[in-house]
């Protein structure tokens, strides 16, 4: 075990700032990336279920 | 229907949409498992390095993140160049799908990159090969977005698209032996084929598990994402309206 305490660990040799900016930072871009597809999923979802609702369904004859 | 089992089965947006909505739970599952085990090596197992004390622990987010912004472009050009030769609507929806988690990871590295500089070799940024040409991968990502939005028909936006990923995918070599080509501030690779790997092995492996989560990751959302685009494009095809009604 490298850390003797918490405050050891969050205090990283003095480079707490470079390194939690780059967890962190990276943390939150992933986190954002997630909520954004969330959302794009359901914005998709409504805009299907509109279309089929009141939008003409053609048949699909090239499907590839 | 008397096609359904014919070799494009799988190509099929319908096809594909069930497939990777059963297969997404999995890819989020191994993603989190691998992150957390690469956590607690490179945070808690890594020892300290003799020289860059705490601060190289950043390399367990910025070489995963370097390799899949390279990696994930290469893909994108790989399904641009399909979706040109065999007109396969899937393959240019693949592309699209994986461009903004590329982008994402590309500035990751940057981001990352600036942050390792500043305590190692004391600036943010500098104008070498190696980190020029990264931004110039960031600004491909870019571009490819910017011009498939800004294209009406999905038509012509895919194959715009197309064409900027694939003169673009020739700035990836540039990128990965820029640090043999040139003379770079940025060291050169530390993991090769050919030779043993010049560090501790705790840390080789506290990084490879956080390539595998960056993977698993890119795997799961670019197919969620895909899934998103099928929904948009194909929401006049009648499995669309079939699936729909299925589940209300």
């Amino acid at each position: 075990m490298n850390w003797h305490s918490w405050s050891e660990f969050f205090y990283m040799g003095g480079y707490a700032l470079y390194v939690w900016g780059s967890f962190g930072v990276t943390a939150i871009l992933v986190a954002g990336e997630i909520l954004l597809l969330r959302s794009h999923r359901q914005k998709a979802l409504e805009l299907a279920l509109n279309t089929v609702k009141y939008g003409k369904v053609k048949n699909d004859e090239n499907e590839t | 229907m008397i096609n359904r089992f014919n070799k494009y089965k799988y190509s099929s947006p319908a096809t594909f949409y069930g497939l990777a909505g059963r297969l997404i739970p999995w890819f989020y599952g191994a993603a989190a498992l691998f992150c957390m085990a690469g956590l607690y090596i490179g945070l808690v197992l890594a020892p300290t390095d003799f020289q860059q004390s705490e601060a190289y622990r950043i390399i367990f987010i910025h070489v995963p993140a370097a390799w899949m912004s390279m990696f994930i472009y290469v893909v994108m050009a790989f399904w641009a160049a399909l979706g040109l030769a065999f007109n396969t609507r899937m393959s240019f929806m693949m592309a699209s799908a994986l461009a903004p988690t590329g982008a994402m990871l590309t500035f990751v590295s940057l981001w990352t990159g600036a942050l390792w500089g500043k305590p190692t070799w004391g600036a943010w940024w500098v104008w070498d090969a190696r980190l020029t040409s990264e931004l110039i991968l960031f600004f491909l990502y870019l571009g490819f977005m910017a011009l498939q939005a800004a294209i009406d028909d999905p038509r012509r936006a895919d194959r715009a698209g197309a064409l900027i990923a694939l003169v673009g995918v020739v700035n990836v070599p540039i990128i990965y032996f820029s640090v043999r080509w040139w003379n770079t501030l940025h060291q050169g690779a530390s993991v090769s084929m050919t030779k043993a790997p010049s560090m501790a092995s705790i840390m080789l492996v506290g990084m490879l598990v956080m390539a595998l989560a960056a993977w698993m990751y890119t795997i799961a959302a670019a197919l969620s994402r895909a899934r998103c685009i099928i929904l948009e494009r194909e929401r006049n095809a009648q499995w669309v309206a079939q699936m729909l009604e299925a589940e209300a």
